[in-house]
């Protein structure tokens, strides 16, 4: 401040002007002459100029996705490109929804329906690292960093853990978070869906930002019970593990790493619950504005 | 008898639009915040803008008569040198401890005890040798710009430093340690590319240190001098960088240890960050900056 202070005072200059005109600028700043607006920029003048700069766009952001594209947005044949995406993707949760249907009413029992959509699952959660694709690109407004670490995790449970620890296949806990996944993507798919078609029925934006409650600690419960399931196993098998000495100086043991992500889910599952419900009250909040279908 | 023009100046606050302060032409307001050293303000003339310089003059600002400032607190404040200082001191002590096997990380029958391999020595010399220089350079060569960075820097920084620090050390003194394939020729070459890249890195500061005379927060284009170690300008902007990574290269190549591998790779992807940003702007400040120059790598980034 000291520093500012003794610039200003160091810029005091003379300037040499006709007393008129030294009369208006003086008269401006005081607010005494209310004709100024167009030769002085009066402080109030700035201000207003600032304050609707500065204004967030409210009425854009329920429209799309709540992180608020004020740039143009995708071109029509990335529009394109991703309207046939998210269809697909849509379609393809759908097939996992009705397999671990059938397959209940099949067999009668919740147990072991892993089996019957283990395929599907694979492929389409697989094909969602599409996605970091799509931000890396800039077709997709969300940041690369987010996108990919919620697609990795997701492929990690997948591949690293239910697919290569055979012996969690039938634990029931697997069910558990597909069939979170499983309802959460068919609503996330369905909304970029219609979205990007400018027509968005209310219902879906309001599943989509309500379900997550129960879904959320749902799958995350989920998850962490078949990791913990799969920690004898891979301890047991020495799974994906290095040990010294090796030519490389390197060790790596699955089993810790294991347990240190479910750690870690410690820290990270309030920060994206609680995100997830303060985008709610910023998309949902502003439902008295606006009529139930747009 | 000719008339005199004064400027005003208000400051608000950027977020709540607080009247802070306001500059008269002779009566200057006392600033009631003195929590918010120099360090810590942030004045600019748009809320969302860039901050102004210490350097910039309100005579040449994009303003009328009356000027409005915006301020945001910066929070808390750290020096830079506070910072080198203690980012580099981590290293140096901790990799001694695995070198020295102090208690707990090895099993006790190792306690104390020293590896058989002369290489694991040289590696341990010449790790704490450029974390040696490191802090003498941050007390005696180099010439900040900022003084200070925000003080969350400060756990983020030593985070990084010790945490791989520890990781190395721990794989290169183990009892398990397994010394390099092609023995003595590997190492030997390994110790000439590390040298050589931390005697050209020294040779940078140097260079760039004279560039600025003390107190000063001029910048100028380098540009090679009698030191053949500095003619790397002639080809890349930030050189110093580019030694660093020799130099890390080398400790990969002694000590052939994978955990060095993605250090150097993690600085090398941070490096060539700041390179290019550093390149960037010179090309921006000066209108005759040398075409051939790359960032980092001679030709290719």
């Amino acid at each position: 401040m000291a520093a500012t202070r003794q610039k200003i005072k160091r810029r005091r200059r003379r300037i040499k002007t006709s007393l008129p005109a030294a009369a208006s600028i003086v008269s401006c700043v005081s607010g005494a002459d209310s004709r100024c607006q167009s030769e002085h920029r009066n402080i109030e003048g700035i201000i207003v100029d600032m304050s609707a700069a500065a204004a967030p766009g409210t009425s854009k952001g329920a429209h799309s996705d709540v992180t608020g594209r004020r740039k143009k947005g995708p071109g029509a044949l990335a529009t394109a490109y991703l309207v046939i995406y998210n269809v697909v993707m849509t379609a393809g949760w759908l097939v996992i929804a009705v397999g671990l249907v059938r397959a209940y009413l099949a067999r009668g029992s919740y147990h072991g329906l892993y089996y019957s959509i283990e395929k599907p699952l694979k492929f389409f959660q697989t094909g969602a690292v599409l996605e970091i694709l799509h931000c890396a690109v800039g077709i997709v407004p969300s940041s690369v960093v987010l996108t990919g670490f919620q697609v990795m995790s997701r492929v990690f449970l997948t591949w690293a853990v239910t697919h290569s620890v055979k012996e969690v296949q039938s634990e029931d806990s697997v069910l558990l978070f597909v069939t979170a996944w499983t309802v959460t993507e068919i609503i996330r798919y369905s909304f970029y869906t219609f979205s990007l078609l400018n027509h968005l029925p209310y219902l879906i934006k309001w599943a989509r930002y309500t379900f997550f409650f129960v879904l959320y600690p749902m799958g995350v419960t989920g998850e962490l019970l078949t990791i913990y399931a799969a920690l004898p196993h891979a301890q047991k098998t020495g799974l994906y593990s290095v040990t010294l000495p090796n030519k490389y100086n390197f060790s790596f043991d699955y089993h810790s790493f294991l347990i240190i992500v479910m750690v870690s889910y410690i820290p990270l599952f309030p920060q994206l619950y609680f995100h997830m419900v303060r985008q709610r009250k910023k998309v949902l909040g502003h439902t008295e504005d606006y009529s139930k279908v747009e | 008898r000719s008339p005199v023009v004064f400027f005003e100046v208000e400051i608000l606050d950027a977020k709540t639009k607080d009247k802070l302060c306001f500059l008269d032409k002779v009566r200057v307001n006392l600033f009631p915040y003195p929590q918010w050293y120099p360090a810590r303000q942030s004045i600019r003339l748009d809320p969302k803008g860039k901050s102004l310089k210490d350097e910039d003059v309100l005579q040449h600002l994009p303003v009328g008569t009356t000027a409005t400032f915006y301020f945001r607190d910066l929070g808390s404040q750290i020096s830079w040198v506070t910072v080198f200082l203690t980012e580099y001191t981590g290293p140096l002590v901790i990799y001694l401890m695995f070198y020295f096997r102090v208690p707990f990380i090895y099993a006790p029958k190792y306690d104390f005890t020293t590896s058989k391999h002369w290489v694991v020595h040289l590696a341990c010399m010449c790790h704490s040798f450029h974390y040696m220089k490191r802090l003498l350079e941050t007390l005696f060569v180099h010439r900040f710009s900022h003084g200070t960075m925000p003080l969350r820097n400060i756990f983020k920084n030593c985070t990084y430093y010790w945490g791989f620090a520890a990781w190395m050390a721990y794989y290169i003194n183990h009892p398990l340690y397994t010394p390099p394939i092609y023995g003595e020729q590997q190492i030997r070459l390994a110790l000439i590319l590390f040298l050589f890249c931390q005697i050209g890195n020294f040779s940078i500061h140097i260079a760039l240190r004279n560039l600025r005379p003390p107190g000063s927060k001029t910048r100028k284009i380098p540009y090679p001098t009698k030191n053949p170690f500095t003619w790397i300008f002639l080809l890349v902007s930030c050189p110093n960088y580019t030694y660093e990574l020799g130099s890390w290269l080398g400790f990969t190549l002694m000590t052939q240890c994978l955990p060095v591998a993605f250090f150097t790779l993690v600085g090398f992807i941070q490096m060539t960050v700041w390179a290019k940003g550093k390149h960037r702007s010179y090309l921006k400040e000066f209108r005759d900056y040398p075409p051939l120059r790359s960032p980092i790598l001679p030709f290719i980034l």
